[in-house]
């Protein structure tokens, strides 16, 4: 008898280095400066004078084998089989020959990947899974980013807005995609209570957790045709969904009152301004699969209403910080609403404390 | 079932219109790997024509001896579309700053292909490669073809969630420490931290090499590290100046842009004082060849980001100012096992450290870990006079 093969566990993700072209190994940590060639390429150059061409195309993330196997078979023969993904599931060629620039980019388009994403443009939208994976989606995901992606096609290829704009997608407030702090955040909602299942809750959840995962105490132990249960004060329940995580008996899918919330003005980066989180611009629109037409106007409303109006240089939140909120309502034709004032731990801090107004 | 046993996707059909590429498109044509794609597209089309999703909540999975990455994946009408009766999720750790060669993903897409429906995200929210959709059996061969090869699984649940990091010095002048190296050290150094959830909640540490943050560490990390400098900006005059012949605005588009109003320029010569400098990165992403951060380079280490779940949004704030970047993996190891021990002591279950710590106050919580106050953690002191003064400073 032959002992079974040795198991290998806990060696972590290979070493980076071994990926690297050796254009950046030997010019690593030697970068001087950047440029900008054209939309989704850019030319870094190291103190030693060597020059790294990348071209950056944007891509669905949700990618088949078949694609990567393009992906590789386009490095092989463009950029050395060399190729890495940003933070925005963009995926960069990484050249060392200038000459392959233009025919690698003709590659992409015929396959279908465009070129951009680059400087003052809209890059790939980040995104969750939606109903291709998740239990928990309001909403899907991937459809949307399709959708505004096509709308907004023209703003990935180009650089003509006044700055970046991020845009990001969740399909719940779970926010696996983390869109709290984007541009545009499109985030899937629920608008109703729980449906407790009564039959199953004492099988499959701890009622002390239960109990202790809602944010706002609306969660009391109940006693229902003689079973340990719960109930919910339904005028506390901000429909956050903490329950459901915990307990899938929870479940608040509801397919006529779900629906998506639009989100301004956030961004991570330091420059000019401190990072900011987004802030609610809309705060139902209806689920309309496939194309969510309502969904696409509105963000390109925003968008375009924006950059006809934001200066050079300012994000979508220093922009509307600039013009104060209610130009922003104005411009974009939003109504504001009661929905649009906060009522959780630090409203306050949202109330206009001054007599600073304009007319 | 239309003919020739593929689903009918009248509503997906639609979302293969259009200029951006399609994530329709990329499951249709895996089809051939795995007959998974076919019940995965009708599942969906199930989904857009009744609005809801069709997975069921969780389902505890996973491969021998590790407690996490894997997603439990079951379809909620498994009689329907039995081919995604089971369908989970493998993280797979990616390489630091997402850099592949075409053999290594090769490689991947080959024991995807032998073990799975051949879907991926490249890459999922946490940095992972996310392998889309196995069966139970599948995951230890998985697991073994992926370790053989030099991969690793990535975490999830209560766990130190997969690090991730920017490009930083691989490929860029503004990286002020090494994000690519920093990231795989902290990996390595925690793979039981890792793969087997020992803590209240997640955990995440994102490395990011400039105040850009490209890597929204700020936004989304536990633990943001975000480089950073000390000294003074790095300043060429002659290409200051091509820039200003080139047509940029120097006053209206880099000195009145400065949240600190630090520059002057007088048409020749820009002047920066570097004192009032608060290192935001606008002038610099607006002139990279002729301003670069400075030559003593470091990182701001910062704490408690999370997104809303479940006491609310929250972004990251100052912990330390500077750590220099020799010193940023020692450092920043001490610092971890002191945040791990209060946190695995006074979290509650389902509590990030963010939300620990404006539980208890940021005083209890830096007396807790042995760091002292400083002015750089505030944005202003206290504007309320309900101080709780201890005894040892009453008479």
């Amino acid at each position: 008898m032959t002992a079974p093969p040795k198991r290998i566990t806990d060696i972590g993700p290979p070493h980076y280095e071994k990926y690297l072209p050796p254009v950046v190994k030997r010019n690593y940590g030697q970068w001087k400066y950047h440029e900008t060639l054209a939309p989704g390429v850019l030319c870094h150059v190291a103190e030693s004078g060597e020059k790294l061409y990348t071209v950056r195309a944007g891509s669905p993330r949700l990618l088949s084998v078949h694609t990567i196997r393009l992906f590789a078979d386009l490095a092989d023969k463009h950029s050395g089989g060399y190729l890495r993904f940003t933070s925005r599931n963009n995926v960069e060629f990484l050249l060392e020959d200038p000459a392959h620039i233009e025919p690698l980019i003709q590659d992409l388009k015929a396959a279908g990947y465009p070129v951009g994403g680059t400087n003052a443009s809209i890059s790939n939208i980040v995104h969750t899974q939606g109903w291709v994976h998740c239990h928990s989606s309001a909403t899907d995901a991937s459809g949307l980013v399709k959708c505004m992606m096509d709308a907004l096609f023209p703003y990935f290829v180009e650089e003509k807005l006044p700055a970046k704009l991020r845009i990001a997608v969740a399909c719940c407030l779970n926010m696996c995609g983390a869109v709290h702090c984007s541009d545009i955040a499109v985030l899937g909602i629920h608008r109703k209570p729980p449906k407790i299942r009564h039959d199953v809750l004492p099988k499959v959840c701890e009622v002390p957790t239960l109990i202790a995962s809602c944010p706002t105490g609306a969660i009391r132990p109940a006693t229902v045709s003689g079973k340990q249960s719960v109930e919910v004060l339904e005028e506390q329940c901000m429909f956050c969904g903490n329950c459901y995580t915990v307990c899938p008996a929870m479940p608040l899918n509801d397919p006529e009152n779900d629906g998506i919330s639009i989100w301004v003005g956030g961004k991570v980066s330091n420059a000019r301004s401190t990072p900011k989180f987004t802030k609610l611009a809309i705060p139902y629109l209806p689920n309309h699969p496939p194309r969510w037409p309502e969904v696409v106007n509105a963000v390109t409303n925003i968008v375009e209403v924006y950059a006809s109006h934001a200066r050079k240089f300012e994000r979508m939140g220093e922009w509307i910080e600039r013009i104060g909120w209610p130009r922003f309502f104005q411009l974009t034709g939003i109504e504001f609403t009661r929905y649009h004032l906060d009522d959780f731990k630090n409203a306050g801090m949202t109330y206009a404390r001054s007599a600073h107004l304009r007319f | 079932m239309a003919e020739n046993g593929k689903p009918k996707t009248k509503l997906l059909d639609e979302l293969e219109k259009g200029p951006w590429p399609s994530f329709v498109t990329e499951i249709k044509k895996t089809s051939d790997v795995s007959p998974m794609c076919d019940d995965l597209l009708g599942q969906l089309e199930l989904s857009y024509e009744e609005r809801k999703g069709h997975w069921k909540h969780g389902g505890i999975v996973g491969v021998l001896g590790y407690g996490g990455g894997v997603i439990g994946r079951y379809s909620d009408v498994p009689e329907e579309f039995p081919k995604v009766a089971h369908f989970h999720t493998l993280r797979v750790n990616q390489p630091s700053g997402w850099f592949y060669t075409s053999d290594a993903l090769r490689t991947l897409c080959g024991i995807w292909e032998r073990h799975g429906s051949g879907l991926t995200n490249m890459h999922g929210s946490t940095g992972d490669i996310i392998f889309l959709g196995t069966k139970t059996d599948e995951l230890e061969p998985t697991f073994a073809e992926l370790t053989a090869a030099g991969f690793d699984l990535g975490g999830s649940g209560s766990c130190m969630r997969t690090p991730s990091c920017c490009v930083g010095p691989a490929r860029c002048e503004w990286a002020c420490y090494d994000t690519m190296k920093l990231c795989y050290d902290f990996t390595q150094a925690y793979q039981d931290e890792l793969h087997r959830p020992p803590f209240p909640y997640k955990f995440k540490i994102k490395c990011a090499g400039c105040a850009n943050d490209c890597v929204a560490a700020a936004a989304r990390a536990d633990l943001s590290i975000i480089g950073i400098w000390k000294d003074d900006i790095q300043q060429d005059d002659a290409a200051v100046a091509e820039y200003a012949a080139g047509g940029l605005d120097i006053q209206k588009d880099v000195c009145d842009r400065c949240p600190s109003r630090c520059m002057n320029w007088d048409g020749k010569k820009l002047t920066i004082e570097n004192r009032e400098c608060v290192r935001c990165m606008h002038c610099i992403n607006v002139m990279p060849k002729a301003l670069r951060p400075g030559k003593e380079r470091g990182a701001a280490i910062l704490i408690g980001a999370k997104a809303p779940i479940v006491q609310g949004a929250l972004l990251s704030s100052v912990l330390i100012p500077f750590v220099p970047a020799e010193e940023l993996f020692e450092t920043m190891k001490e610092l971890i096992s002191r945040l791990w021990e209060f946190w695995d002591e006074y979290g509650k279950n389902r509590e990030r450290i963010g939300e620990l710590i404006q539980r208890v106050g940021m005083a209890n919580f830096l007396d807790a870990i042995g760091l002292d106050p400083a002015p750089e953690m505030v944005t202003a002191p206290r504007d309320n006079p309900y101080i709780f003064f201890q005894n040892k400073d009453q008479k």
